[in-house]
């Protein structure tokens, strides 16, 4: 699970953390950035296929890592990079699709000393490209040695793509085997291949409003034993806009929700069969704030209707 | 891509508001000092439609490919092609239409220009001036800095629609009006761009379009050029 760059030792890394790299970032002056003595370590799930464990909040970068070569931008992202590994954050998950997303992550890893990371990708090729070249030049964008992850984007060639991921798996050269969809689409497709293929993870739209997947594919994920990364936790910010001026119920308290984020993040969290939320931020504040979510209490099947039960009321 | 009917136009959205008009903002500084010669010569355009010369008419469509070709490297290729991968397929079209501009206009004397009187002649000063001078402001006015300003030659949006405002002061003729397509399908992809970004600016380029297809379709004298006093 644990990357690191491609060609060095493992030492190299751990001093690089050892010697703080993180706290180097902010003396650095790296806009927001200031290192916090005491952290709560976000809560683990296991992916069930590997046993691996993995912090239930990670790191998207959808739009907000696509910032070309914009030196003030990436400093940005750096930051926020910073802000994730050192609240105890792990897993970052990509595209070649994202524009330069992979480059700007790539560009933290390096600047950060390359501290563990959980490298999730997607191989996505439209145009019928070749998979096994494109997952190698995502991997040489990152800086990794190998992808943890390696999804199949939207389900484009799903079954090309799948039979290279499962041999790029068996010779080691990747984890976990995925496939992914977002907005709630394809499920039908995407519910035959999890029945039919051994996959390791799959990839969904799924928040307090999205909750078709409630229904088939999250329980057919656990009797599976997939693990679930939730991507669009927020509709990309539309359901934190939708909140925006509302005040949060006095009974969030209960749940250890102290703004909206934390409360719809919370209710995915608490879904049995989620194994991580991706969240996507500009915003360091925003990222800690994710992460914070992460800690109990979770809502339990009581609350999570009566969650439902208030968002319906805006 | 399946079930094109499922998505909606801010899933196309690569990079967010920000990114997007930092780009101008970079480019700018990796061209600056270009932007004085620029506006220089783009002043010295418009007076060259006040007061027509016979070698202005292979200048200006010289100066316009070269704007084309610039704004394709060193924006398309340079900068926003980092943040949008569709932009890479724009590359090759802007530099065609620089090198269409180049051979219609400068090398077989097909394009003319001047300022006349009528619908047409209006309309193609007002969206050169617009595109020269005012559009670098819209910035401003947006309340982002001026820096970020977007300036024929370097910027996109300008650009077509200077090519736009100038392409309705030449006389139709055969073989030219292919020229006018591409600005118009930049201006419609931009408008189409800047609304899914929710920016209010998306009116600007889809106007600029409008109006180019109007003082192309007004019916107007054709062929030789006219020393008639200025429409503006």
């Amino acid at each position: 699970m644990r990357n690191r760059r491609i060609d060095e030792p493992m030492s190299i890394y751990r001093r690089a953390i050892l010697k703080g790299g993180l706290a180097a970032i902010a003396v650095a002056g790296l806009p927001g950035f200031a290192p916090r003595a005491e952290t709560t370590r976000p809560e683990r799930r296991v992916i069930p296929s590997s046993g691996v464990s993995i912090p239930v909040v990670g790191l998207g970068t959808w739009i907000t890592f696509n910032v070309g070569t914009d030196p003030v931008l990436l400093d940005e992202s750096v930051a926020v990079m910073a802000a994730f590994f050192e609240a105890g954050g792990t897993v970052i998950d990509s595209s070649p699709m994202y524009g330069s997303s992979q480059d700007t992550v790539g560009h933290g890893l390096a600047k950060l000393g390359y501290p563990p990371v959980f490298a999730a990708d997607k191989v996505w090729t439209p145009a019928g490209g070749d998979g096994r070249e494109q997952i190698g030049a995502s991997r040489r964008k990152w800086g990794v040695r190998r992808f943890d992850l390696m999804q199949v984007h939207n389900l484009v060639d799903w079954r090309e793509h799948l039979e290279t991921l499962f041999d790029m798996k068996a010779a080691g050269e990747i984890g976990h085997i995925g496939i992914t969809t977002s907005h709630g689409r394809r499920h039908e497709l995407l519910e035959r291949i999890m029945r039919e293929y051994p996959l390791d993870f799959v990839q969904l739209t799924y928040n307090i409003l999205d909750r078709e997947p409630e229904e088939r594919l999250l329980p057919l994920a656990r009797d599976r034993g997939i693990a679930v990364m939730v991507n669009r936790p927020f509709r990309q910010k539309a359901l934190i806009r939708r909140f925006q001026g509302v005040r949060l119920p006095g009974w969030a308290d209960n749940i250890g929700a102290f703004s909206w984020a934390q409360f719809i993040l919370k209710f995915i969290l608490s879904h049995p069969a989620v194994t991580v939320a991706i969240p996507a931020t500009t915003r360091i504040d925003h990222v800690r704030e994710n992460i914070a979510a992460a800690a109990d209490p979770l809502p339990d099947e009581a609350m999570r209707r009566r969650m439902v039960a208030h968002i319906r009321e805006f | 891509m399946q079930e094109w009917w499922s998505y909606r136009p801010g899933d196309f959205l690569l990079f967010s508001p920000r990114t997007y008009w930092r780009l101008f903002q970079l480019a700018n500084e990796k061209l600056w000092p270009l932007q004085i010669p620029v506006l220089l010569i783009g002043a010295a355009i418009l007076a060259m439609l006040f007061r027509p010369r016979a070698w202005a008419d292979r200048a200006i469509p010289a100066a316009l490919a070269a704007a084309w070709l610039c704004v394709s490297v060193g924006f398309l290729w340079m900068h926003y092609a980092a943040i949008n991968w569709v932009a890479v397929y724009f590359v090759p079209v802007f530099v065609g239409e620089a090198l269409l501009v180049l051979w219609l206009g400068t090398v077989r004397g097909r394009l003319t220009f001047a300022a006349e009187r009528g619908v047409a002649g209006v309309i193609g000063i007002a969206l050169y001036v617009y595109a020269l001078a005012l559009h670098p402001l819209v910035a401003l006015v947006a309340g982002r800095p001026l820096p970020g300003g977007e300036v024929i030659g370097i910027a996109p949006d300008p650009t077509a629609i200077a090519t736009l405002g100038l392409l309705s002061l030449a006389p139709r003729r055969t073989g030219t009006r292919p020229l006018i397509i591409l600005p118009i399908l930049w201006c419609l992809a931009s408008a189409f761009t800047l609304r899914t970004m929710g920016a209010s600016e998306g009116w600007i380029p889809l106007t600029a379009a409008a109006l180019a297809i109007l003082a192309h379709a007004w019916p107007r004298r054709n062929g030789s050029r006219t020393n008639a006093a200025p429409a503006c």
